[in-house]
C-alpha cells in the first residue's frame, strides 16, 4: 500500500480532532466556497485564528485556495482526503465477527 | 500496518459445506442470516441484492466466483463512500471440509485501493464536474 494513503488519513483525523476546524469544514460543506472573512462572520472566532486553521487544512489537502473577486482568496472544500479516511473507517466498521456469528446461529437452528 | 487493506476471518461450523453453501448463495439463505431480504442470480457477473429493513440500507453485489461448494465471491460498494463511487471491495468465502463440518473463511479486500498519485486528479475532476453541471443547470433554467 502506498504510504501516502496512511499519511493522508492521518492528516484528516488530526484536522477533524479540532472543533474549530470541524466547524470551518462544516461551513464550507454546507455553504460552499468562502473567504476567511466570510467564515469569521459565521463562526465565533477571529479572522486570524481562522486563517491559521485554513493554512493547516490546506496542508492536509482538505481545502484549496482559489482567487476570488477583488483578489480575495476563497477556500473550497476538497473531499478527496476525506474519502481516503472513509476507506479506513469502512475497514474498521466492517463487522464480519457478528455477521459470521449470525450465520453460525442460522445453521445451528437448522433452518 | 495501520491501514488494513484486507479483513480475514475463519469460523468452524458443525454443518456440511453443502449446507453452508446454501446459506451463502441462495436468496432464502442470505435473507435468513445476512440481510432481511435478498435476491441473487448465482453466476459470475450475476446481480445480488440485500436489504436491511431497520437500517433502510440496501447492498448491491455482483457475483464474481461460483465454485460450488468451495468458493463464492462477490464485490460490493465500499461502505461510507458515495453511492456512485465505482470502487468496490471483493468478498470471498472459502469452504473447506473439516471433519463432519466446515471451515469457513471470509476475506474482504480492497479497502486501500486508492492509488495515491491519481486520487487528486480523479476527485478534483469530480468536484469540478459538479460545479460545472450546476452552472449548466442554472443557464438552462435561466434560458427557459
Amino acid at each position: 500500500m502506498p504510504p501516502d494513503i496512511e499519511a493522508i488519513a492521518e492528516q484528516v483525523f488530526a484536522a477533524l480532532a479540532d472543533p474549530t476546524r470541524r466547524a470551518i469544514l462544516a461551513a464550507l460543506a454546507s455553504g460552499g466556497p468562502a473567504t476567511a472573512t466570510d467564515l469569521a462572520g459565521c463562526l465565533p472566532i477571529t479572522r486570524q485564528a481562522i486563517a491559521k486553521h485554513l493554512a493547516l487544512l490546506g496542508e492536509a489537502g482538505l481545502v484549496t485556495a482559489e482567487p476570488g473577486e477583488r483578489r480575495r482568496v476563497r477556500y473550497r472544500l476538497r473531499s478527496a482526503p476525506m474519502q481516503v479516511a472513509q476507506q479506513f473507517l469502512a475497514a474498521l466498521a466492517r463487522d464480519w465477527d457478528s455477521t459470521l456469528g449470525a450465520l453460525t446461529e442460522h445453521l445451528d437452528r437448522g433452518e | 500496518m495501520g491501514f488494513p487493506d484486507r479483513i480475514e476471518r475463519t469460523v468452524e461450523v458443525a454443518h456440511s459445506p453443502e449446507k453452508v453453501w446454501a446459506a451463502l448463495t441462495t436468496a432464502a439463505g442470505l435473507a435468513a442470516w445476512f440481510g432481511n431480504e435478498a435476491t441473487i442470480d448465482l453466476r459470475p457477473g450475476g446481480s445480488a441484492r440485500m436489504r436491511w429493513h431497520a437500517e433502510g440500507h440496501t447492498a448491491d453485489m455482483r457475483v464474481e466466483r461460483v465454485e460450488e461448494p468451495r468458493v463464492f465471491g462477490f464485490t460490493w460498494h465500499i461502505y461510507g463512500l458515495p453511492e456512485d463511487d465505482p470502487r468496490r471491495t471483493y468478498v470471498e468465502f472459502t469452504l473447506e471440509p473439516a471433519g463432519a463440518g466446515t471451515r469457513l473463511t471470509v476475506v474482504e479486500s480492497g479497502f486501500a485501493q486508492l492509488p495515491a498519485d491519481t486520487h487528486r486528479t480523479a476527485y478534483d475532476g469530480n468536484t469540478q464536474g459538479w460545479a460545472s453541471e450546476l452552472a449548466e443547470l442554472v443557464s438552462y433554467l435561466d434560458a427557459a
